[in-house]
């Protein structure tokens, strides 16, 4: 029978609210509802809700639980106190991207890693085939549900739904008093301040309605996509990959070299003491260009030099950014490249990450 | 959706208007409605042959670059400037200001394969 593309729980009252969806790794997911531009500018000046149930919910449980996380995981969890939430990598043995994810410290046996969608099957494959005694891997992602609300009115309307103040950034709460067992993290893949929220299926629709009535406005992965490109965070797939590590990403602020031995660990100590040879950079186009997008070819001097990860026209500053692997020795800072966009080559420059800086202020 | 009664459609969302020995090439209200957010255009080039059913200009949205492919065979005589600055208007005026170029049909026998706005609005549903 032909694989056919998965729903979330909440599709049905997505279709009704005007989602026009595309297949994003084997699921039917809204990529805009009005417009991209129109939901990209809500989050930016006020708040947007994104179904993102097609992510995972992996649970890792049992007394060796933090022990074996700490030589699974690239970040350091000593750093993460309990109600806390860290941004981290399952790597490859040679020092290469997995995934990324959001591992939560719900208590020391018991942590919720937020995986990437396409990479459900094989993060749980790759946990289970390291597992020890004393732990256990619990994937939940078919039972689970999850949205993400931000923009600068997300706290607003988190007191709405709950009653309560919006956990800050990077801590969690569990909401078992409100609207059953939702856990609420100050998390998020946009810049902006405000809040994702974890729970079951049986509870996608009050949840959904609630924020909506608060007044958030239904948004799609288009729009998570410019909103996360301004912020130069990486999708996975497109700036990550199996081949590439933390460190060649600009991302080694959030691996823990230091630490004990951990996966990968022995191949990005001894890339960094060889000198990393290539590096992510941001592109920002310096004349009227067609919007560069992915696996455009970059060039200096005549030379291409790399390809485009991630492109897009930046709703935000009106104009085109992109994310490309570039040798180390080009990837500073003011030096000009040329993009490829079908054979005509447009001018563009290695900007300082991010491209953009939220107005909205920060918790502390 | 707006499908007005003086044009020829392509299956593939394309319309023309028909003056003497040249024809206007646009997108259709449908198509604008679904790629939403045009913000650059790619033009073919002023004096270029284009060929029915072959990509002859490029929209591209927020989300996506999509091929637009010529109508008819011709020659380009005139291009839209005004979608350099405003590529909007391929949005907000589909079948007027938001047009894409002019060509002079070397193959006028070809119109009859093209859509008549009944059959095209039953394609769209």
């Amino acid at each position: 029978m032909e694989a056919t593309n998965r729903r979330t729980a909440l599709y049905e009252q997505q279709k009704s609210a005007g989602a026009r969806c595309i297949n994003f790794g084997g699921w039917e997911m809204p990529v805009q509802f009005t417009s991209i531009m129109d939901e990209h500018h809500a989050v930016r000046t006020a708040c947007g809700v994104f179904d993102i149930s097609h992510m995972g919910e992996v649970f890792v449980l049992g007394p060796q639980a933090l022990d074996w996380l700490q030589g699974m995981l690239a970040g350091d969890l000593s750093k993460c106190p309990a109600d806390g939430a860290q941004y981290t990598f399952l790597l490859n043995e040679r020092g290469g991207v997995i995934d990324d994810l959001i591992v939560y410290r719900i208590a020391d046996d018991n942590f919720l890693l937020l995986v990437n969608a396409a990479k459900i099957a094989e993060d749980v494959a790759w946990l289970q085939r390291h597992v020890i005694d004393g732990v256990t891997i619990d994937n939940r992602s078919d039972t689970m549900s999850a949205l993400a609300v931000q923009g600068p009115d997300a706290p607003r309307i988190f007191r709405e739904v709950f009653q309560c103040e919006m956990p800050v950034r990077n801590t969690f709460v569990a909401m078992e008093k409100c609207r059953g067992a939702v856990i609420a993290a100050g998390t998020g893949y946009t810049g902006e301040i405000g809040f994702e929220l974890f729970f079951s299926n049986a509870l996608a629709g009050d949840v959904w309605g609630a924020v909506l009535q608060a007044g958030a406005k239904p948004c799609g992965l288009g729009a998570r996509d410019t909103l996360r490109l301004e912020m130069c965070y990486p999708l996975n797939g497109s700036d990550l990959s199996p081949g590439r590590t933390p460190l060649e990403a600009g991302l080694g602020m959030f691996v823990a070299l230091d630490k004990r031995e951990f996966m990968g660990r022995d191949a990005l100590l001894a890339q960094k003491a060889a000198g990393l040879t290539s590096k992510l950079v941001g592109l920002r186009m310096t004349e009227k260009s067609p919007p560069p997008r992915a696996h455009y070819p970059v060039l200096v001097d005549g030379q291409v030099v790399g390809e485009t990860t991630s492109g897009v026209l930046s709703p935000s500053l009106n104009e085109g950014i992109a994310m490309a692997y570039l040798p180390l020795e080009l990837a500073k800072p003011g030096q000009i490249v040329q993009i490829d966009i079908r054979g005509r080559w447009f001018a563009a420059v290695v900007a300082k990450k991010p491209f953009y800086r939220p107005s909205s202020p920060r918790p502390a | 959706m707006n499908v007005p009664q003086d044009l020829k459609y392509a299956e593939t969302h394309e319309w023309i208007r028909v003056e003497g020995d040249t024809g206007v090439v646009g997108i259709t209200d449908h198509a604008q409605n679904e790629l939403t957010d045009i913000v650059y255009v790619d033009p073919p080039k002023l004096g270029a042959t284009v060929t029915a059913g072959q990509a002859a200009a490029v929209v591209e949205s927020v989300k996506a670059a999509s091929d637009i492919y010529s109508p008819v065979d011709g020659e380009v005589i005139e291009l839209n400037d005004s979608l350099s600055s405003q590529p909007a208007l391929v949005n907000t005026s589909p079948y007027d200001s938001g047009w894409l170029y002019k060509v002079r049909l070397t193959n006028p026998l070809q119109l009859e394969a093209l859509k008549s706005p009944d059959d095209y609005r039953a394609q769209i549903g």
